[in-house]
């Protein structure tokens, strides 16, 4: 089971209170009126699927009820860091600021023989 | 004439009784309940108006004798009055800009007691409800099994589920089970 940091609970969660968003960082455009056919397409239909790093909205649907952004990597699943709903995208070579470091059998035990 | 009929209010759980030695399960007396929504500007208004001071940090509760404060989210708050106080009206009177929606009905609630409270709570909830990290008078919404519930814990081995009145019967089933779990 996926343990995600809530950035508003300030805790790690299980990801059964979590629901996926879809990707984060969409501006919708200022002048919806005035955008062609192509352009609204783009803005509403069209995503990157990339395969490795993606920053997403998450809603802690079943805790406190907020969104908030992730940026996860589509390959191992692994949540590289949550950040507030409004906040930039965060450089993702800083250490992130995500909970404890998880203890490893390997960080514990030394190598497996 | 036709006898007029008289619609009598049915208590969710009524005469329900379950769980085992190690987490008996009791369903809440009627209270009255408000879900609570307001900015950090009129969190010190409604505290003053409500007789309780709402927290402001997350997984806390605050209590004023049996009324309660639950920390849902950063503008959001669960209200209980185990007497059945007015809690609209006092809300109304602190004079500042909320929003509070009376869900006396809509929520009922299980009193899971005894030292396998916690497993029982487990059986059907991912949280981390050890003493260190879950002590007493901490709260929080989260999922049990497939149903929705607002965890309080009122005291070392006592905790108070809420949930919707039309998840009631799936939540005192799914922690009967866990409390016969918990008691091996």
């Amino acid at each position: 089971m996926l343990l995600i940091y809530c950035p508003y609970c300030e805790e790690e969660r299980s990801e059964l209170e979590f629901r996926n968003g879809g990707d984060a960082h969409i501006a919708r455009p200022t002048n919806m009126a005035e955008i062609s056919d192509e352009e609204f397409e783009a803005y509403f239909f069209l995503r990157d699927n990339p395969k490795g790093v993606i920053f997403e909205r998450w809603r802690h649907v079943h805790g406190c009820g907020r969104f908030f952004n992730a940026a996860r990597d589509t390959i191992s699943d692994r949540f590289l860091t949550t950040y507030k709903a409004g906040e930039p995208k965060p450089d993702l070579n800083e250490k992130p600021k995500t909970g404890a470091e998880v203890e490893t059998y390997e960080a514990l035990e030394g190598a497996a023989q | 004439m036709a006898d007029q009929a008289i619609a009598t209010r049915n208590v969710p759980l009524a005469g329900r009784r379950g769980g085992s030695p190690a987490a008996i399960l009791t369903p809440a007396d009627p209270a009255s309940r408000i879900a609570l929504r307001a900015g950090a500007e009129a969190v010190s208004a409604l505290s003053a108006a409500l007789g309780v001071t709402l927290p402001v940090r997350p997984k806390t509760s605050a209590s004023t004798g049996r009324r309660h404060a639950l920390w849902l989210g950063p503008d959001e708050w669960l209200v209980i009055d185990e007497d059945n106080a007015d809690l609209m009206a006092a809300a109304a009177s602190s004079g500042v800009v909320h929003s509070a929606v009376d869900v006396s009905h809509r929520n009922t609630a299980v009193i899971v007691s005894g030292p396998g409270a916690e497993v029982a709570i487990n059986s059907g909830c991912p949280q981390d409800l050890s003493l260190a990290i879950f002590p007493v008078g901490a709260c929080s919404r989260t999922i049990f099994g497939k149903a929705e519930i607002v965890l309080f814990r009122t005291a070392e081995d006592t905790f108070r589920v809420e949930c919707w009145r039309s998840f009631s019967p799936f939540v005192f089933g799914l922690l009967s089970e866990g409390a016969e779990d918990a008691a091996y």
